[in-house]
């Protein structure tokens, strides 16, 4: 599976990636954004879902309390990006630790209602109290800058999301490559033998899930950056849904699909929205999205990974 | 909190905990079952209660008759569903099932908005169970309420009689203590699971349609009935039926007293209680026993 030559594409990409202001347009400097954001939410949980077999349903949970912090933190001068991100980061990560000891004690499809479950317990909190601003949520009235960085730049919060993207993905790869992430892989294929072979398999897992958290928690920085606004649907169950699904469309079991699952179904979501192409099937994306997510599931169970190793292996075949 | 209050406030409780168990029941089914985790059922619920706001002009206070016909409907509607959608997911893995169910969800949704609009309905109340009965010297307590406790009542009754009792139960329960134990000993599994799937659709739908005058009709409706049907079926524990009763009443009175004593964060209390019970008991009250 790995080969000598895997670098080559995600370095490339990244290059191009930071060359890309140069002829963008703002629209679509903005898309890159929003897929970048949504890249490291994805790989946040491929770590959890393709490393370590862990599907959670709740994801969203965390990507939503690091956006909350964020505005709160960021106050009304914007805040320092030194204070604020790690803020952001720590308290999804001290909510993964708390989700993250409860969950892990249940296995399979438990850990799916329940993750699920928990994310929808944050999104109450939320959603009903009144230091966060309710249903409606928080407005954010100025955007934190540290030194000569100011991310109320649109050119500099792009290089600032796409800079995390490669940390992210690079920090990710190098877990995996790493005992850390070999013992998690292990755990997903057979856990029980992990356990014999003298492996406290809890506390791998937990490991797994927090740093999964703070990362999502990062994304959950980002977004708010971006959006200039927070509300409890971040939080919500659609969200962790949507977020699994870029795994399976991307594919999953490796950082690449997550990439790519974001790319897709991102732009799968603007196609469906646009109406010069389907007119009033526009309102309605929903609709479009969904039976495309069916026919997906149906006819390509690997993801869009999986169709070049299946064009591949029917051509030789 | 007086005598009348905390009567009136145990029978909401009450009321809530059976109607979650009609939703929660036929979702642990189908998980014990089928292995299938089902994130549409809520939309089953909130296809019901639509059903209800629909059929209303043609039964009028034919409120029972309306009822049956509505559970024939989506019995007969999932039994489709599971020919269409299912009967070729069960070979894969949970995570294909969550995406499957999940964009269900999405094309019910669009449905719903395309053939009854995104607008809030109410059903009214039939004449003959309109009015309450007087509990202490100024509550009253609605009749309606009180049928729809007697009506989950009688169906959980019902679905014990079947699961226990009837040759068709003892299928079901072989299908659910092991799955190809029972097909190798020659039960026709495929047509059980389409059984069990219709009826957990119905039991569903027949929820949304007893809460329709209660409630009012509103889209996504669906997805906050789904999560803490979730959370019933953990805390009850996955595929037994037993515990999802347990499970809906312990929800029902913590959820109804939560929202009494702690207006500000009742949304939590449910999820508390769950962690409490994961702790204690990590699979569940009741772990697979019928």
């Amino acid at each position: 599976m790995q080969t000598r030559h895997d670098w080559i594409v995600p370095v490339v990409a990244a290059l191009a990636l930071l060359a890309l202001p140069a002829v963008l347009t703002p629209y679509t400097q903005d898309l890159v954004v929003k897929i970048a954001i949504y890249a490291v939410f994805a790989l946040s949980l491929e770590l959890l879902v393709g490393v370590t077999g862990l599907v959670s349903l709740g994801h969203a949970a965390f990507l939503g309390i690091g956006a909350y912090v964020t505005v709160l933190a960021a106050g009304d001068s914007g805040g320092s990006i030194a204070q604020v991100a790690p803020l952001a980061v720590l308290a999804a990560a001290v909510y993964a630790l708390f989700v993250g000891a409860l969950s892990l004690r249940t296995k399979g499809v438990y850990f799916i209602m329940v993750t699920l479950a928990f994310a929808q317990m944050a999104y109450f909190v939320f959603h009903d109290t009144k230091l966060t601003g309710g249903s409606d949520g928080l407005f954010m009235y100025a955007k934190p800058s540290w030194g000569a960085l100011n991310l109320d730049d649109k050119r500099h919060f792009y290089y600032a999301v796409i800079v995390t993207l490669i940390g992210s993905y690079a920090l990710l790869a190098l877990l995996k490559r790493a005992r850390f992430g070999h013992a998690l892989a292990g755990i997903r294929v057979n856990e029980q033998r992990m356990r014999a072979a003298g492996f406290a398999t809890f506390g791998y897992k937990l490991a797994a899930f927090v740093i999964a958290g703070a990362l999502a928690g990062l994304a959950g920085f980002l977004l708010a950056v971006k959006d200039g606004a927070v509300n409890p649907e971040l939080l919500s169950w659609h969200e962790s849904g949507a977020v699994l699904l870029m795994l399976i469309l991307g594919g999953i079991g490796s950082l690449r699909g997550a990439v790519i699952g974001a790319i897709a179904f991102t732009l799968l979501k603007e196609l469906f929205q646009l109406e010069a192409l389907l007119g009033p099937l526009a309102g309605h994306w929903q609709m479009t999205l969904g039976f495309t997510i069916i026919a997906f599931v149906a006819l390509l169970p690997k993801g869009l990974i999986g169709l070049r190793a299946r064009m591949s292996g029917a051509a030789h075949g | 909190m007086d005598l009348p209050t905390f009567l009136v406030q145990c029978l909401n409780a009450v009321q809530y905990g059976l109607l979650l168990f009609l939703v929660a029941s036929g979702l642990t089914l189908i998980f014990g079952i089928m292995g299938v985790i089902n994130l549409a059922h809520g939309s089953f619920y909130m296809i019901g209660a639509y059903m209800a706001f629909a059929l209303a002009p043609y039964f009028g206070d034919w409120f029972i008759a309306k009822l049956l016909v509505g559970v024939l409907l989506s019995a007969l509607f999932g039994y489709v569903l599971e020919w269409v959608f299912f009967s070729f997911l069960y070979q894969r893995e949970h995570l294909q099932q969550v995406l499957m169910t999940y964009a269900l969800i999405l094309v019910f949704e669009e449905a719903r908005s395309l053939a009854v609009g995104n607008d809030v309905h109410g059903v009214t109340t039939p004449d003959w169970l309109a009015g309450g009965f007087q509990l202490g010297g100024l509550m009253s307590y609605p009749w309606y309420r009180v049928f729809a406790s007697l009506a989950c009542v009688i169906v959980a009754l019902g679905l014990y009689f079947v699961v226990n009792r009837t040759r068709l139960g003892m299928m079901i329960r072989a299908g659910a203590s092991n799955r190809d134990m029972a097909r190798g000993l020659g039960l026709n599994i495929k047509m059980l699971y389409r059984v069990v799937f219709a009826g957990g659709v119905a039991l569903a739908a027949l929820a949304g349609m007893i809460a329709a005058p209660l409630s009012s009709v509103y889209p996504g409706m669906g997805g906050s009935v789904l999560i803490i049907c979730f959370v019933v079926v953990v805390i009850g524990g996955i595929g037994s039926i037993t515990g999802a009763l347990i499970a809906s009443l312990l929800v029902g009175f913590v959820d109804t007293f939560g929202k009494v004593f702690f207006a500000e964060y009742s949304g939590v209390g449910v999820y508390l209680l769950m962690a409490v019970i994961l702790v204690w008991r990590p699979e569940g009250l009741m772990k697979r026993a019928y």
